[in-house]
């Protein structure tokens, strides 16, 4: 073995690569917020909108969960500016990451929709919500409660795809590794630092996640 | 001067799925082996295995893919090994998913009911001979579905190897459009390649679910 570890030019640089993690953690929670909105939308369409959106919605997620990421990052980028709609890498990254984590979010929000027992909503009905109201009150939140561990798991798989978006040159932090290995030659010294970040962050967003579901969502459970 | 978007065009990417194809069925395949004996590990009554499977585990599943793929990389070349980006790729591609069929076989495993390891154990069978005919029988009926639907992420995560440079389908597509600049056109046949790949296996995945359920619902 003739190789020699650098790590000093890796280290030299953690301002970057800190300003790298910040924009990933950035991209990531813009997304997963997004996202939510995005899936719990498809979701009441899926669960109870008119059948014409729901063709559209199916699709949408059909098309989504069946394809690469890294192909529908490059259909954006490439593909929106020739409608004249030129967006930068960061906003390109950030609407993938979207439209990508919707798809996953939708489906796993709708099994939790209909886990909710008939009778609840009928409940609801008869103390005279509207139906809106049941389903912000009745329906939804018990069922984000019932799905949260398969939801933030998939946020969490977000935040690690979302180094993906460094093949458009993003400023994420796998793209800071790039922009770094390119410079001093130290590839796998920096790779390997990037990768303990990315450890780190996502034990961070599963602690912070566990939190959210302490503040939220722990009442007494009557079933 | 820009090229037409023809039918050459088209078979180059088309041509490239091969690879594809090749590369999923390779980590698969590795992913099967290193899977069972990651979960195997893991349901280990020793402690030891069991933390290094559960640790494995947890350092695949928490970093991201297109780091390993590069950390292998590259990190053949501290070795003194000259890799090159296809089997780059294959050795992290199988690592991940040996990983992800670790996790996920170990919850098959345990989900076969406590009876049964009990009643195996009554009959004097060894831990060998009761993970080979009581408990994997009746675990790989579980794991099917989620398994299935583990390839269909599989498939679509060999495009990262794009990105080291190897010539699968989204990598052909970018030399493609490079010369082209028809991105709609271009990665719109390139997802169309890979939903025509993952569309059939994702309903597969679903139907064997939806069968186990109804079956273990009577």
């Amino acid at each position: 073995m003739t190789y020699t570890f650098r790590f000093g030019p890796v280290l030299e640089s953690y301002r970057e690569l800190l300003a790298g993690a910040w924009l990933t953690i950035q991209l990531s929670a813009g997304a997963m917020l997004l996202g939510l909105v995005v899936a719990i939308i498809c979701a009441w369409i899926k669960t109870s909108g008119p059948k014409s959106l729901r063709l559209i919605v199916n699709g949408y997620i059909e098309i989504i969960r069946n394809t690469p990421f890294l192909v529908q990052i490059f259909f954006i980028f490439f593909g929106l500016p020739t409608l004249g709609l030129r967006l930068s890498p960061n906003a390109a990254a950030l609407l993938a990451m979207v439209v990508n984590v919707g798809a996953y979010a939708t489906e796993i929000i709708r099994a939790g929709i209909e886990s909710i027992h008939r009778g609840q909503v009928e409940a609801g009905l008869a103390l005279g919500l509207k139906p809106l109201q049941v389903f912000r009150y009745v329906i939804l939140k018990p069922a984000l409660r019932t799905v949260y561990p398969a939801l933030t798991s998939q946020f969490i798989l977000l935040m690690l795809t979302s180094s993906v978006v460094s093949a458009i040159s993003a400023d994420d932090l796998t793209s800071i590794a790039n922009n770094i290995q390119s410079l001093t030659f130290t590839s796998f010294e920096v790779y390997l630092v990037v990768t303990l970040m990315y450890l780190v962050m996502s034990l961070a967003f599963s602690g912070l996640f566990s939190m959210i579901y302490r503040m939220t969502f722990s009442y007494p459970d009557r079933r | 001067m820009l090229r037409q978007f023809g039918t050459n065009e088209f078979l180059f990417i088309l041509a490239a799925a091969r690879w594809t194809v090749l590369l999923s069925l390779i980590a698969f395949a590795g992913g099967i082996v290193g899977g069972l004996a990651i979960a195997l590990m893991r349901v280990s009554p020793l402690k030891i295995l069991s933390a290094t499977a559960g640790g494995f585990i947890q350092v695949f599943q928490g970093t991201p893919l297109l780091m390993q793929l590069f950390l292998v990389f590259f990190g053949a070349n501290t070795l003194g090994l000259d890799l090159n980006p296809w089997v780059a790729a294959a050795i992290a591609l199988t690592l991940n998913a040996s990983a992800f069929l670790g996790e996920i076989w170990r919850g098959c495993i345990q989900a076969v009911p406590r009876g049964q390891w009990e009643a195996a154990g009554a009959l004097g069978l060894h831990y060998p001979s009761l993970m080979r005919y009581i408990i994997l029988p009746q675990a790989f009926k579980i794991a099917l579905p989620p398994t299935v639907g583990f390839l269909v992420q599989l498939i679509k995560a060999t495009s990262l190897a794009a990105i080291i440079g190897f010539t699968e389908v989204t990598r052909a597509g970018q030399i493609i459009n490079n010369a082209t600049f028809k991105p709609f056109l271009v990665f719109g046949t390139v997802a169309a390649i890979y939903f025509a790949l993952c569309w059939p296996l994702s309903h597969i995945s679903m139907r064997l679910e939806r069968r186990f359920a109804a079956a273990s619902a009577r």
